[in-house]
């Protein structure tokens, strides 16, 4: 595919998608349709898809003992081991772990390789990729769990706890969140990372394209929703309550508007494409036998749970059966007929 | 599968927190209640329709308090043409004069808390 089309495809994509929820708004027969069935149907794909991926991968072996380590493995008590880069035992490995899932160390160690001048090469830290997505991954969960106010009641105090902390700036009114222009900003400089570097934009597909306008999209009309084209919050809410109690109605204190409709069509096909997509990182890091392995391969063996029972033939059977032969033409034997050696 | 148990835990544990709503509100047994806003007052009619009231009157008290503070102006014409005096409380609260039951009733269902009563006043309710 040329580079073009590969962001024009999933961009048109999300784009019909707006377009469908205009469509789901004005016809107001498919109000339930789209409020109702579809939340429920994108829950149940996402949640049974996700459980599927997860013990597809549980069956899959691990032939061999791979952690990628970066560092002193342990040894002699007077070499310092690094516990982080080598982890030997379970609470290192635990530690490594949640410094990988909460901050990504190993996209830290991102490096880049340049060539300078003539045939001169130069390695350095290329720290902007983990930036950008640690900002956003982060904002992205500050997002969410802000969200739990419209599923909960009443709101658990860490959720305002939370909010007034994002809103902290109290920038107009509605208050403008921290993460929203953190994800926003996040999320363009990811974008602009797979166009206009050339070897990213070589090996970007349009799934990378459309898993970010997707997200792009829902953080988009979120944030458009919240500060200019504002929905009645109380009938949102009336109506997440109904749904997660499983009494759905759409007998609400209001009505919601269209800028809920496309919100809420872009979270649900988020959702339903979630399990199905490359953001099965998300739990695929625990999964990773790079990361999630200890590395005592020279204390323990790994068993290659591949492996079957090997018929072999040994040396010693083989002389056994071939040793008249083998006398007779004269090769030399470790034990001759008489058994002797 | 291998390494069942780690990975039995692990969906168990994605299974709890993906329905956390879901049993959070089994639990506070609250999933039918519905904010009741007590309108308190005998008129009909809000500054602005009622849907717009409903969605857009945080940034109607922005507009009213930049106009008072910043651009000098006491009175709002409001699209029906009626004027309303610019002030917190002495015209919203003035008909809405039961706070508690009436804005906090919807603030503290969507867990908002606005910081204006830090400063404004929040009428007294007459007996
Ligand atoms: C029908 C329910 C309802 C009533 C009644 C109501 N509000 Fe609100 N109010 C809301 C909702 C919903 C929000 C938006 C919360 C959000 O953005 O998260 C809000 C937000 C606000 C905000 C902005 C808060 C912020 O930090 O962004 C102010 C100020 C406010 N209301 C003032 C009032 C006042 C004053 C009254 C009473 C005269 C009142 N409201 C009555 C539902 C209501
Ligand atoms: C003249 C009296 C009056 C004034 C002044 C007034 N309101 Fe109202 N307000 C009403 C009435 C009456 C309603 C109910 C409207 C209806 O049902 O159509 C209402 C409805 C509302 C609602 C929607 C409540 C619901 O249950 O859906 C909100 C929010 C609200 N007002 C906020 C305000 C704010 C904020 C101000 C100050 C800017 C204000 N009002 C000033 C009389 C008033
Ligand atoms: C730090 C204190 C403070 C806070 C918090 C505050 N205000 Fe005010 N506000 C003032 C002062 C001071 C004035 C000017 C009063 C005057 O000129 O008489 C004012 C004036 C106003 C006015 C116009 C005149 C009046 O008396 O109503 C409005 C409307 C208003 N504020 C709305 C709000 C709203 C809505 C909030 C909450 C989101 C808020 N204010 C929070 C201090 C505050
Ligand atoms: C992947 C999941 C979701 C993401 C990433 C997301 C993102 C956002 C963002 C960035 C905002 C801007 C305001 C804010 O930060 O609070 C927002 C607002 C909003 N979202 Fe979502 N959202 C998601 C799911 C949902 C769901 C399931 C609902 C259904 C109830 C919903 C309803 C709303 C509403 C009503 C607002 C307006 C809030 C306001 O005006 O204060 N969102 N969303």
């Amino acid at each position: 595919m040329m580079s073009a089309q590969k962001v024009v495809v999933p961009l048109s994509a999300v784009l019909a998608l707006v377009l469908l929820a205009c469509v789901g708004y004005v016809f107001a027969p498919l109000h339930y349709f789209m409020l109702v069935i579809l939340p429920y149907l994108c829950g149940v794909i996402f949640i049974a898809g996700f459980i599927y991926r997860i013990i597809r991968w549980a069956q899959s072996p691990v032939p061999f003992n791979i952690p990628t380590v970066c560092g002193q493995e342990e040894s002699l008590h007077w070499i310092r081991q690094d516990k982080q880069g080598s982890p030997s035992n379970y609470l290192q490995l635990t530690w490594r772990m949640l410094l990988e899932i909460f901050f990504f160390r190993s996209l830290f160690r991102n490096s880049k390789t340049e060539q300078a001048g003539q045939g001169r090469l130069v390695y350095g830290g290329n720290q902007w990729l983990w930036l950008g997505s640690l900002a956003f991954h982060w904002s992205l969960f500050v997002i969410i769990f802000r969200h739990l106010r419209f599923f909960t009641e009443p709101v658990p105090a860490l959720v305002i706890w939370l909010t007034e902390l994002d809103g902290i700036l109290q920038l107009a009114i509605p208050t403008l969140f921290i993460t929203d222009f953190v994800i926003l900003a996040a999320l363009t400089y990811l974008f602009i990372r797979r166009v206009a570097f050339a070897q990213a934009r070589f090996i970007s597909l349009p799934s990378d394209y459309l898993a970010l306008f997707l997200i792009l999209g829902v953080a988009l009309s979120g944030v458009l929703m919240r500060s200019i084209f504002r929905v009645d919050l109380v009938a949102v809410k009336d109506l997440a309550l109904s749904i997660i109690t499983f009494r759905p109605s759409l007998n609400l204190s209001g009505s919601v508007g269209l800028p809920f409709f496309i919100h809420l069509l872009l979270v649900c096909c988020l959702l339903a494409y979630f399990p199905f997509s490359k953001m099965m990182h998300a739990p695929g890091v625990f999964f990773s036998p790079t990361r999630n392995m200890l590395n005592d391969s020279r204390r323990k063996r790994h068993v290659n749970p591949w492996d079957r029972p090997v018929r072999v033939h040994t040396y010693a059977e083989y002389e056994d059966e071939f040793r008249v032969q083998m006398k007779k033409a004269g090769l030399p034997l470790e034990i001759d007929e008489a058994g002797n050696k | 599968m291998y390494d069942k148990g780690k990975v039995i835990l692990g969906l168990a544990i994605f299974l709890c927190l993906a329905s956390f709503p879901a049993w959070y509100i089994v639990l506070t047994g609250k999933g039918d209640y519905r904010p009741a806003p007590v309108l308190a007052t005998s008129e009909n009619q809000c500054v602005e329709s009622k849907q717009y009231m409903r969605e857009y009157h945080m940034q109607l008290l922005n507009q009213w308090r930049d106009d008072a503070v910043r651009n000098g102006r006491a009175i709002y014409t409001a699209t029906d043409n009626r004027t309303y005096d610019i002030n917190l409380t002495g015209t919203c609260l003035n008909c809405h004069s039961n706070k508690a039951e009436f804005c906090d009733s919807c603030h503290n269902y969507q867990g908002v808390a606005p910081n204006c009563w830090d400063c404004h006043n929040v009428p007294v309710m007459g007996k």
